[in-house]
C-alpha cells in the first residue's frame, strides 16, 4: 500500500477488464498540453517588463526557475511517482501548475514581484518536474507493443502546449488592456488567473480518467516472446537506485544532453540566424515577418518530430533511430555551414529536420529506457536523466550566445559557422556515446520474483 | 483476469473515448491553426 489518499491511490485506478487503452493517451495529453505552456513564457514578458518596470533579465527569472525547477523535481520525485501512480502525481502536478498561476496572479496585484518568481518558477517547476514523468510508466505498461509511439504522443503534447499558449496568452493580454507601451497590471493578473483556473479545469480530464493496467495485462494478440528477440530489448527489471550506478544510463545521459544542446543550437538563435542567412534577400520589413514565420515551423517541426521518429523507432529500435538523430543531425549541420546565404529549400529542410531530431530525443528516450532497464521503475529513472536536460538548458545557450557575441562583428551565415562546428562535434560524441551502448549486465538485474512481487503489490 | 484480455471488450462507452480525444484536440486544433497562418509569410519574400 501507498499510504495515499485512497481517490489517488495507485489501488483505486487498476483498469477493469475491457478498459480501452485509447484513453490513455488523452489523458496524458491533458497533462503535457498544459505543461508545455512553459514554452510560451515569453508571451508574458514584455507585458511584465513594461507593466511592473523591470528588466528582460528578471522577467525571464520565472522561466529559468521554472526549468531548473522541472529537472530537480522530475529527479527528486520520480520515485515517489512511481509508487504512488499516476493519478496521484497528475493530481500533484495540476494543483502545483495552477497555484503557480494563481500565485503569480495575487503577485502582480500587490506588486510583489518576487511571488511571481516563486510562484510560477518554483511551485510551478515542480509541477512542470513532476507532470512531465507522471504519464510515462504507464503509457509504456499499457503500450508494450509501441512504447516510442504512445510515448511520442504524449510528449509531442509538451511541444503542442506553447503551440496553443501562445496566441491564447496573446489574445488574452491584448482583450485586458495589458499590452503595448502601457499595459494595464491588474490585466496581466487577470491573465495569470484565468490561465490557473483554465489550467486547472483542463488537466482535471488527465487525472480522472487514467487508469494502469492489471498486472497480468497484456494487448490482445501481442507475444512478448518477439520482444525478447531484440538484443537491445530487455525484459529484466533495474531499479532506480541502481540504474544510475550502469555505464548504459551515463550513455544514455550524454546523448540526451548533446541531442538537446544541439536543438538549441538553432532553437535559441532562429529568428537572427534567418535573418542573417537571408539578409539581401528581401526588404527588411519581410525579412522580419519571415524570420517570425521560420520560428513557427520550427515549433512544428519540433513537435512532429517527437511522434513521427518516436513511431519510426518502434520499427527499427531506439539504437537505430538515435544513429540517426546524432549521425544525420551532424551531417545537417554540416551542410548549414557550406550552403551560405540563398539556398532557402535546403535551408529550411536542413534546420526543420534538425529540430524534429530534437524533440525526437525527447520522446524517444522513455522507450530507450525500457528497452534497456524494464518497466519495474522506468518513471523515476527517466525522472533522474532528464538533468540532462537541465545541464542541456544551460550549456546550449551559454555556447550559441558565447559564440555569437565574439562574432558580432561578421555579417551572414558565416557568422554561426563556429557554433555550428560545435554542435557537430556535440553530435559526434552522443553519437559514439550511443554506439556504446550495450545490454545492461545481469548483476544489475531485480530477482525476478522480488520485482513482480512488488509491481503486483502495487497493483 | 486472463492474460489475454483484449483491450475492447465492453470498458468505457465509445462517447467517452470520444470525448477525451476532443478535449484535447480542441485546443490543439486552435493553436495548430494559429501557427499555420504566420507561415505564408516565409515564402512571401
Amino acid at each position: 500500500m501507498s499510504g495515499t489518499p485512497g481517490f489517488l491511490s495507485r489501488e483505486r485506478i487498476v483498469a477493469p477488464p475491457g478498459w480501452s487503452r485509447w484513453l490513455v493517451p488523452p489523458a496524458a495529453l491533458s497533462i503535457h498540453l498544459a505543461i508545455g505552456q512553459v514554452y510560451a513564457w515569453s508571451a508574458f514578458k514584455g507585458s511584465l517588463e513594461k507593466g511592473l518596470d523591470i528588466s528582460g533579465v528578471l522577467s525571464a527569472l520565472p522561466f529559468t526557475l521554472g526549468i531548473v525547477m522541472l529537472g530537480i523535481s522530475a529527479a527528486v520525485f520520480g520515485t515517489k511517482v512511481d509508487t504512488n501512480g499516476p493519478r496521484w502525481a497528475m493530481a500533484v502536478a495540476s494543483a502545483c501548475f495552477a497555484t503557480g498561476f494563481l500565485v503569480s496572479a495575487l503577485g502582480i496585484w500587490l506588486g510583489q514581484y518576487w511571488l511571481v518568481v516563486v510562484g510560477y518558477g518554483g511551485i510551478g517547476g515542480i509541477g512542470l518536474g513532476i507532470g512531465y514523468i507522471s504519464p510515462v510508466s504507464t503509457l509504456i505498461k499499457w503500450f508494450p507493443d509501441r512504447p516510442g509511439l504512445a510515448t511520442g504522443i504524449a510528449i509531442m503534447g509538451f511541444g503542442g502546449g506553447a503551440l496553443i499558449a501562445n496566441p491564447w496568452t496573446a489574445s488574452m493580454l491584448s482583450a485586458f488592456g495589458a499590452t503595448g507601451n502601457d499595459p494595464n497590471p491588474n490585466g496581466i493578473a487577470l491573465a495569470f488567473l484565468i490561465h490557473g483556473v483554465v489550467y486547472a479545469v483542463f488537466m482535471t480530464m488527465g487525472w480522472l480518467l487514467i487508469r494502469v493496467p492489471a498486472a497480468d495485462w497484456k494487448p490482445a494478440g501481442w507475444d512478448p516472446a518477439k520482444q525478447k528477440a531484440r538484443a537491445m530489448v530487455s525484459t529484466a527489471s533495474v531499479s532506480a537506485a541502481n540504474a544510475i550506478k550502469t555505464p548504459q544510463f551515463w550513455l544514455l545521459w550524454i546523448v540526451l544532453c548533446f541531442n538537446v544542446t544541439a536543438g538549441i543550437g538553432i532553437l535559441e538563435k532562429a529568428n537572427p540566424i534567418y535573418q542573417d542567412f537571408f539578409r539581401d534577400a528581401s526588404p527588411a520589413q519581410t525579412l522580419a515577418a519571415a524570420a517570425t514565420a521560420f520560428v513557427s515551423i520550427l515549433s512544428l517541426a519540433n513537435m512532429l518530430g517527437r511522434f513521427v521518429w518516436s513511431t519510426v523507432s518502434d520499427l527499427i529500435g531506439r539504437k537505430n533511430i538515435y544513429r540517426l538523430y546524432l549521425g544525420v543531425g551532424a551531417l545537417l549541420y554540416l551542410a548549414l555551414t557550406f550552403i551560405g546565404e540563398g539556398n532557402k529549400a535546403v535551408f529550411l529542410i536542413c534546420t526543420m529536420l534538425i529540430l524534429s531530431f530534437y524533440g525526437a530525443g525527447f520522446s524517444t528516450i522513455p522507450a530507450y529506457l525500457r528497452d534497456l532497464f524494464g518497466t519495474y521503475q522506468v518513471g523515476a529513472i527517466h525522472g533522474r536523466l532528464l538533468t540532462a536536460w537541465s545541464t542541456a538548458g544551460v550549456l546550449g545557450p551559454i555556447i550559441v550566445n558565447a559564440i555569437a557575441d565574439a562574432r558580432s562583428d561578421v555579417a551572414g551565415p558565416s557568422k554561426y559557422t563556429p557554433a555550428f562546428l560545435v554542435m557537430i562535434v556535440l553530435l559526434v560524441l552522443g553519437f559514439v556515446a550511443n554506439e556504446l551502448v550495450r545490454p545492461v549486465a545481469d548483476k544489475w538485474h531485480e530477482p525476478e520474483r522480488a520485482a513482480r512481487s512488488e509491481e503486483e503489490a502495487r497493483t | 483476469m486472463s492474460a489475454s484480455t483484449p483491450d475492447r471488450t465492453g470498458g468505457p462507452p465509445v462517447a467517452l473515448v470520444v470525448l477525451a480525444w476532443v478535449w484535447v484536440a480542441a485546443p490543439f486544433l486552435y493553436g495548430l491553426i494559429a501557427l499555420l497562418t504566420k507561415i505564408p509569410a516565409l515564402f512571401s519574400g
